[in-house]
């Protein structure tokens, strides 16, 4: 892999050297933050181009007061709520759900909304809430359950919305214009769904180039490589170098799903605010599955930690360490914001793989430890 | 043994103490794990003993599911008490088995995880002399994953014989010495995981439980060189480096790419969001030798089923501060730090 990574970075160097200023790229999706520390490539990229980690978490980007909502959801002793995994530990105001979990909740964790529906089927006395969590990736299985719940009639099931479109929250982003960014690294699988074409406004109406790659650090080199090709060139193109995955219309079937089922809704992200038109919720036909309606909650606001600075992150305003809290009070193990729970988590990679390791090494800059950490151990498995 | 109909689950009775706890044992533990010390139905059992110095640990086991690709709790229980005698430098005489059985456990699911024992335990040689057995109340809510099933947890100790002029510590350990592993990393914890989370394309993974106390025999035959040996479970070979590194106060750096894993286990970990290097072994084991006997123990390795792709994975170094290193398959580097708690498998 080094032989065909190797003279891509190279290539790479050698564009950045011509453009000779800074580059901000933003990666969207945090699946592309982690896979940058991951394999490695971070500590190979030239020294003016700088990547800034984007709303594309999932888990980062849902509103404390969704979380608050699924913990009083959870803390109704007739309730059985199904999440994803990495939603356990993100703190709302009152604790987390694997906390609820610890004082009797039922939460169980999943892998899929079908899963979630299987258990409403099993547990026919018991309300089940699926916490419907993550982009078009994952919203499609969300519409495809909900279809199966009203085919089936599966009355107990229901699903608290969380459902967060991409391309609204990257417009979004650039109308703020706080954040000078040259172009945006679009995640693979989100792109899969919605197709390459969706990204088109982004190049026309703001003039950023954009190109979808996948997951592999050859791809993410190709990405990069043509961002600052464009930048360079000064184009503004949609490029696709995961063709062998991505179209230019994306699913057809997914996004019919999301059609039939949902309606595109204005939504509160964490940090940034109701944003309209980014999220989704149930189209009239299909709202008794609205767990907030069924329940009758009401969403109140999101008070974040007063030294988180989750939402600058996401947003690429500061970087991880920039946080007074990074490392210090907020780790892993004892997370204040959602970007240090998730593994996809923008701090969550910063935390576990350094900022790189000759920054470590060099400066042993603010909230830097002395390499192996002080974690404690989990329960075995 | 008296086969267990499928129908016969353990009750609370089982525990009590009574002519039910009495068949319990008689019908179902001692059979398969039949051997004079054990028969005898004492407090305790009475080892023989000609001095020496003595190894001794404890370990419990509460894996979910119980069975899994490649293995099972009882073959977990055996392999992983055993292991730790072994990684200390120890040759292993005896267990104890204690056995927790929640109410509504099926009885040939006991009799299933009592033959694994069992079978594990002769595979290793090493006899099960003393034991006790408990009944809880069935817990209404399973633990997590929505595997709703009764549990059984396990607890091993065991006791060994420090085998003699076996020297080994993280003190040992110095600059230029090579860190070596035994085979591909990561199997068991994505066989359990890829079970709990319903991964079709990865059925062929297995869970590499296995007794290593031959394989280390063999290593520690080849000489003075070996320094440090410790079996990567929970935590991964992350976890073991990351405390040899803290131990000994020195850097490691680990090649990626030499780094054994399967394909299948590769993709699995991508799905489900996981480092490799972070997630849990039950049959590996990492060894820190001087550089001058690698290749003697990588050979002596190799001469045994249980390591025949140990390879050497990195090496230790001076600079500061201590760190672990990976040098990437792109040629990167990053730092690898021992995983925190629980891994939850990501959303998308």
């Amino acid at each position: 892999m080094r032989d065909r990574v190797g003279p891509l970075v190279d290539e790479l160097r050698e564009v950045c050297r011509q453009v000779a200023r800074r580059v901000q790229l933003m990666e969207v999706c945090g699946t592309h933050t982690v896979a940058v520390f991951r394999s490695g490539l971070r500590s190979m990229l030239p020294e003016n181009l700088r990547l800034v980690s984007g709303p594309g978490c999932p888990v980062c980007v849902t509103a404390q007061r969704h979380i608050d909502a699924a913990i009083e959801l959870a803390s109704r002793s007739d309730v059985m709520l199904a999440t994803y995994g990495d939603m356990m530990r993100v703190p709302g105001r009152l604790g987390s759900l694997e906390r609820q979990r610890a004082q009797g909740a039922t939460v169980r964790v999943v892998n899929s909304a079908r899963t979630a529906l299987d258990l409403a089927r099993e547990n026919p006395d018991r309300p089940v809430v699926f916490l419907g969590v993550g982009f078009e990736t994952t919203a499609p299985a969300t519409a495809a359950t909900v279809l199966e719940a009203d085919r089936d009639k599966i009355e107990n099931f229901s699903v608290l919305m969380c459902h967060k479109l991409v391309v609204p929250a990257m417009l979004a982003l650039l109308k703020v214009g706080d954040v000078p960014l040259d172009g945006f690294l679009a995640p693979g699988h989100v792109s899969v769904i919605i197709g390459a074409a969706a990204y088109r406004p982004i190049a026309d109406e703001h003039r950023r180039p954009i190109v979808v790659a996948g997951f592999e650090p050859e791809q993410i080199v190709r990405g990069l490589l043509s961002l600052v090709r464009q930048v360079a060139e000064g184009r503004a193109a949609v490029e696709n170098v995961y063709a062998a995955v991505v179209t230019d219309d994306g699913n057809r079937v997914a996004l019919d799903l999301l059609d039939r089922v949902f309606v595109p809704a204005d939504t509160p992200w964490r940090a940034l605010g109701v944003i309209p038109g980014s999220g989704l919720e149930l189209a009239p036909k299909y709202q008794r599955f609205d767990a907030l309606r069924r329940f009758e909650i009401e969403v109140g606001e999101d008070e974040d930690h007063p030294q988180c600075r989750c939402g600058e992150v996401i947003t690429g305003r500061v970087e991880p360490a920039e946080c007074p809290a990074f490392g210090q009070r907020c780790t892993p193990i004892d997370p204040i914001g959602p970007c240090m729970v998730s593994s996809e988590g923008t701090c969550a990679a910063w935390y576990k793989y350094g900022q790189g390791v000759e920054g470590r090494r060099g400066q042993g800059g603010k909230g830097r430890r002395s390499g192996a950490g002080e974690q404690a151990a989990g329960g075995r498995r | 043994m008296t086969p267990a109909r499928s129908h016969e689950r353990v009750v609370i009775a089982h525990g009590g103490g009574g002519e039910l706890m009495g068949r319990l044992i008689r019908d179902h533990l001692l059979p398969p794990l039949r051997n004079d010390a054990l028969a005898r139905l004492t407090d305790g059992a009475v080892l023989p003993w000609a001095g020496g110095e003595l190894v001794f640990t404890t370990d419990s086991y509460v894996v979910t599911p119980l069975e899994f690709p490649g293995g099972d709790i009882g073959r977990l229980a055996v392999a992983g008490t055993v292991n730790d005698l072994a990684v200390m430098g120890a040759e292993p005489i005896a267990l104890s088995l204690g056995l927790i059985l929640e109410e509504g456990l099926p009885l040939d699911v006991l009799d299933r995880i009592v033959a694994s024992i069992a079978a594990t335990a002769h595979e290793a040689g090493v006899a099960i002399v003393t034991g006790d057995t408990k009944v809880i109340e069935r817990r209404s809510t399973a633990p997590a994953e929505g595997i709703v099933r009764e549990g059984l947890f396990i607890n091993t100790a065991g006791v060994g014989r420090l085998r003699r002029g076996v020297c080994l510590g993280v003190e040992r350990v110095q600059a230029g010495d090579v860190i070596l592993v035994n085979g591909p990393i990561a199997e068991h914890g994505l066989a359990v995981m890829s079970v709990r989370n319903g991964l079709e394309f990865a059925s062929r993974l297995r869970s590499d439980a296995a007794p290593l106390h031959g394989l280390i025999a063999d290593v520690l035959a080849v000489g003075a060189g070996v320094k440090f040996l410790r079996d990567a479970t929970r935590g991964g070979i992350a976890g073991v480096l990351a405390d040899l590194s803290e131990g000994s106060g020195r850097s490691i750096e680990i090649d990626e790419e030499s780094v054994p894993l399967t394909p299948t286990a590769r993709h699995a970990a991508e799905m489900l969001g996981l480092d490799p290097l972070t997630v849990a072994n039950e049959g590996k084991v990492v060894m820190v030798v001087e550089a001058d006997d690698a290749e003697r123990v990588v050979a002596a390795c190799r001469a045994h089923a249980l390591g025949r792709s140990a390879v050497a994975i990195g090496c230790v170094l001076d600079t500061k501060p201590p760190l672990v290193e990976l040098v990437t398959r792109v040629g990167g580097r990053r730092i690898v730090q021992r995983p925190y708690g629980e891994e939850l498998p990501r959303i998308c």
